[in-house]
């Protein structure tokens, strides 16, 4: 069992095949967990509501990142002390949060990243891995100076001081470059450690990686 | 000729369009005066199509017609900005009002998910 002060956030839209499951699993660790549905269309929702989280519902679909921060506000409002960011997919393994979350609780680290490339557990697709990955890493070290191995596997845990200061504003999937230009910002000490990821299926293609890249764009020439 | 019937034809209908929304009070009166001079000034470079030559040899374009598709294409650029500047202004107050929405609704539900375990 983890700490009451550890809270689990799960964006989900359109997961009602794997939630459950992982929902399942995550239930022996810890009752704080947090589903923000992001307007799924399918069960999504009937199969959260059979377990016992906390299930917050966006009305309208406003993207991953949009549905992180209201998971990760919700839970500081519950006066977590380290929040976790989780997906519904059942890629990420429950057995690593207890590594993510190490750090902070050690006071080593403010917010911690998962990396696929750490230690090699993960086994990713190569064409993922070079050219897909490795052109992002090296997008974010350019854009934000902040150098990770992995650009981002969106498994990550916030402590409480990281969770108020980074306000993630970019409500699609460029809430990942955003964080880490956030991290510099308040200074945040940052660390990676290595986890699993299982693919299911191949996550960000060619394309919606420029429709990141656009968004990041936008976003700097409207930021106040 | 043809294209300046078709054209002065187009302005007089946007008129029309600009005095209904002033009408119905969807713009301000300083829209309304604004916009009836734009399309005014449409109106009088189709009839006069000689008067933008002048203009552009002033500023040092050849032909009048660059000249207003220089001015049309700069013009465009800089509301396109604008709109999408908006637009993401928008989606952002929409992100806002829904996380509220899920924030407050969430904060009534915590009371029965902690009931549910208490039993």
């Amino acid at each position: 069992m983890l700490s009451d002060k550890v809270w689990i956030i799960i964006p989900a839209h359109n997961e009602e095949k794997n939630i459950g499951r992982v929902l399942q699993e995550l239930l022996n660790l810890t009752p704080n967990i947090v589903v923000v549905n992001d307007a799924s269309t399918d069960k999504t929702r009937e199969v959260v509501s059979n377990f016992s989280v906390y299930l917050l519902d966006h009305l309208i679909n406003r993207g991953q990142g949009a549905a992180l921060q209201t998971g990760t506000e919700f839970a500081l409002g519950q006066n977590a002390e380290i929040v976790v960011h989780f997906d519904a997919d059942g890629q990420m393994q429950v057995k690593d949060i207890a590594k993510v979350i190490a750090p902070i609780l050690n006071n080593e680290a403010e917010i911690v990243f998962g990396s696929r490339f750490l230690d090699g557990a993960s086994k990713i697709p190569w064409t993922k891995k070079y050219f897909i990955l490795l052109p992002a890493k090296l997008f974010n070290w350019v854009f934000t100076g902040v150098r990770l191995t992995d650009a981002h596997c969106g498994f990550r845990a916030l402590a409480q001081k990281a969770g108020q200061k980074i306000e993630i504003r970019q409500d699609g999937m460029a809430h990942a470059t955003e964080i880490l230009d956030q991290v510099r910002l308040h200074n945040l000490r940052y660390k990676e450690i290595p986890v699993e990821i299982i693919y299911h299926e191949y996550g960000q293609s060619f394309g919606k990686g420029f429709k990141i890249l656009f968004d990041l764009i936008i976003g700097r020439l409207t930021k106040k | 000729m043809l294209i300046k019937i078709i054209l002065i034809i187009f302005i007089v209908y946007a008129v029309s369009r600009v005095a209904l929304r002033y009408k119905d009070k969807t713009i301000s009166l300083q829209e309304f005066v604004l916009w009836t001079l734009f399309w005014f000034l449409v109106g009088f470079l189709v009839l006069f199509p000689e008067t933008t030559s002048y203009v552009a040899n002033l500023v040092g374009v050849g032909r009048g017609v660059d000249l207003v598709v220089y001015l049309a294409v700069l013009i465009l650029f800089y509301l396109v900005f604008r709109t999408l500047v908006r637009l993401d202004k928008t989606e952002k107050d929409i992100t806002k009002i829904v996380r509220q929405v899920a924030l407050k609704e969430g904060n009534s539900i915590k009371k029965t998910a902690a009931e549910e375990k208490k039993e």
